[in-house]
């Protein structure tokens, strides 16, 4: 059950990030990026990532996305502005077997290989837990975080206006 | 079939994070190179969240908000610098952007 | 491991949280012809008649749905085929499937099992409401951009600023909520709505979060795309925005989808902030406590009720006799007849229970569920009215006033509200 599921999913997700990489209209590889994310949002649920499940869907599907989508209809590009250049198929193969052969080595070598077996208790994962370790152990990189955003904000609102 | 374990989910996310990769390397439209770049942040929020669950701890979750909270600042911050280029040099391709070489 | 009586119970619920949403959908229609009549001072649709039987214009609807289906479902040369055949089941999918997590009653029990009234409790249920409403914009946007038309994509663009815009305030305005009741939770929510306040009081969402509610409700109307928010449609402006070149049933789901919207939102205003299930001053045990009383108190109240509405329909078929000159006159008559047989089952019923002093557990908890669903229900009711007295009576804003009055006055405002609330958690030490 567990198995079909993970299978089903992981091919959506591989199949919305291949689309997006080759479709040449990018709201096309918007939309199927969408579709990446979701299926990675039903893997993190399996995952009994309750929380970040959520905020995957909220954040990433509801509102980047939104935004990425919004800007490719503002600039609303005309067909001869997406034709790019089309690439050198050597090269992507070679890289592509170069990546491959080494990050599935670095699996073998250092990741650990038994399934998981260990449980976990019900309230792993859900909002009080992760906020609880967010809020303690995590509370420095919360503040930088937010820090973080808020140079984002000033300096979108920077690069946005025309006038100072 | 045998059950899913944590290799399947880092093998998932190192596919996930290749073919963003790809998409920063191989394709010229800005708009899809920020997407790629987004699907590689999600990659690697996999492997945090199977680690968390592998090894049972939260902290991967942790992480993983952390780096939904950076990639939420970088699409804007990207996406306000794309709106710019395109109102100055009207195209969103990168081979384009040649204005410090020439 | 669950047996196969869990699927059948969670079948059932999914079924009934999805026709109470669904059978809203006439109602609301209906409610908004003849509310938009009352206010503008006319009649209203009062012609379409099954035999002579009009319903004060319910069977319009019947009508309409026929006209959708038979029309032809255009597809414009020049559009985008499989984006603009996709867009309107998106929205409409979303919507329906934020239902999964709104609370309808408090939990069941019976043989032994406890049930909880809600499809899915959900530990962060409202978040989840968030996240499938923020999803509700694609179809929107995949609308406007595939008809490939400017107005279409105007409506698009419009429709993705404000959804961004007023999501924050609305996230926003839920964190005080999730401070006084210390849960994400809706059902725990809703539960913790049952106390008074002051001994007087229900601790309703409005009493101990006024500011935060106001923002939600402001919110959420900005989130369904209602006038006064109504820019991506916009009639005057954009001709119909997103939708201008739908037609037939494709373009009957945007219009549904944006009532089950409605439905969605009200549920969620009265969920949060109205009580939810909750019946003031009566919690669950004291109704399944007193439960016979209960019984004979409503069905009196559904037989007198019934009684009074068929004086009414008798005293209404005499004064129109002869005005119509077809069958249409016979729909007092008809009417009357209807009400006067639901006054004799609720008489008989009343007779068989009055002399009972106290119910068994599972007809105690029945009846206390009744209450609590009819409680829910007309709450909806009442803030599904209220979208519609707002749609009539407010004009449109312009853009520049939306975006500064979402982000200038309610993102300050909800921080304002979490620090208040914040600081009197604080004082009063209920952390």
């Amino acid at each position: 059950m567990d198995a079909i599921l993970f299978y089903i999913l992981a091919f959506f997700a591989v199949l919305g990030g291949l689309l997006m990489v080759g479709l040449k209209n990018p709201l096309s590889g918007a939309f199927a990026l969408i579709l990446s994310l979701c299926s990675l949002a039903g893997l993190f649920a399996m995952l009994h990532a309750e929380f970040v499940f959520i905020l995957q869907i909220l954040v990433y599907a509801g509102a980047i996305m939104v935004l990425i989508i919004f800007t490719i209809m503002l600039l609303n590009l005309k067909k001869e502005e997406i034709e790019e250049a089309p690439v050198g198929w050597m090269r992507l193969l070679l890289t592509a077997t170069v990546c491959a052969a080494a990050a599935f080595g670095a699996i073998q070598i250092f990741g650990d290989v038994q399934p998981v077996t260990s449980q976990v208790p019900p309230e792993f994962g859900n909002m009080e837990t992760v906020g609880r370790s967010m809020l303690s152990s995590f509370v420095y990189p919360f503040e930088v975080i937010s820090l973080i955003l808020l140079v984002a904000i000033v300096g979108v609102v920077l690069l946005a206006k025309k006038v100072i | 079939m045998d059950p899913i374990g944590i290799h399947h989910y880092l093998y998932l996310s190192a596919i996930l994070f290749f073919i963003g990769a790809f998409g920063v390397l191989f394709r010229r439209n800005l708009l899809v190179i920020l997407m790629s770049i987004e699907l590689m942040l999600n990659a690697v929020n996999l492997s945090f969240i199977a680690f968390a669950r592998h090894n049972g701890s939260t902290d991967g979750h942790v992480a993983a908000f952390f780096v939904m909270a950076l990639a939420a600042a970088e699409a804007g911050i990207g996406l306000a610098i794309l709106v710019m280029l395109f109102r100055n040099r009207t195209t969103v391709q990168a081979d384009d952007l040649t204005l410090m070489r020439d | 491991m669950p047996g196969w009586l869990d699927y059948v119970i969670i079948g059932a619920k999914a079924a009934f949280i999805w026709a109470f949403a669904l059978s809203l959908l006439p109602v609301l229609i209906w409610f908004e012809r003849k509310g938009a009549a009352f206010i503008q001072d006319r009649a209203g649709p009062n012609r379409a008649a099954i035999y002579g039987v009009r319903l004060a214009g319910i069977v319009h609807n019947i009508s309409d749905v026929v006209k959708l289906l038979m029309k032809e479902m255009m597809i414009p040369p020049h559009v985008n085929r499989i984006y603009f055949m996709i867009a309107p089941v998106l929205g409409f999918t979303f919507i329906l499937s934020a239902f999964a997590v709104i609370p309808w009653a408090d939990r069941f029990l019976v043989g032994g099992r406890d049930i909880s009234m809600q499809v899915a409790d959900l530990n962060a249920g409202i978040l989840f409401i968030l996240a499938i409403t923020s999803l509700n914009v694609y179809g929107i946007v995949l609308a406007g951009w595939s008809s490939n038309n400017k107005f279409a994509l105007m409506g698009g663009l419009r429709s993705t600023a404000q959804m961004i815009s007023y999501e924050v305030p609305l996230g926003m305005a839920l964190v005080g909520i999730f401070m006084v009741f210390g849960s994400a939770q809706l059902n725990e929510i809703v539960r913790g709505q049952g106390d008074l306040l002051f001994g007087f009081l229900p601790r309703w969402g409005v009493f101990v979060q006024p500011l935060g509610a106001i923002l939600f409700i402001v919110a959420a109307f900005a989130e369904s795309n209602r006038n006064p928010f109504d820019l991506p449609e916009g009639e005057s402006e954009i001709v119909a925005g997103y939708h201008v070149e739908y037609s037939g049933m494709r373009f009957a789901l945007f219009y549904m989808g944006e009532y089950a919207a409605i439905v969605l939102s009200s549920a969620m205003i009265t969920t949060l902030f109205f009580g939810g299930w909750q019946i003031p001053y009566f919690p669950t045990e004291k109704i399944v406590a007193h439960s016979a009383t209960w019984l004979k108190v409503m069905l009196a109240g559904g037989a007198i009720g019934s009684f009074v509405f068929a004086a009414v329909m008798l005293a209404w078929s005499k004064r129109i006799r002869g005005r119509f000159g077809d069958r249409r006159e016979g729909e007092g008559m008809f009417l009357f007849t209807l009400n006067i047989v639901a006054g004799a089952a609720f008489t008989f019923f009343l007779v068989k229970v009055l002399g009972l002093a106290a119910l068994p557990e599972w007809g105690a908890r029945t009846v206390a569920l009744v209450a609590q669903i009819s409680t829910f229900a007309v709450k909806t009711l009442f803030w599904c009215w209220v979208f519609i007295w707002v749609r009539w009576s407010l004009p449109r804003f312009r853009y520049d006033q939306l975006m500064r009055l979402g982000w200038k006055s309610m993102i300050p405002l909800s921080f304002l509200n979490i620090a208040i609330t914040a600081v009197v958690l604080l004082l009063l030490d209920r952390r």
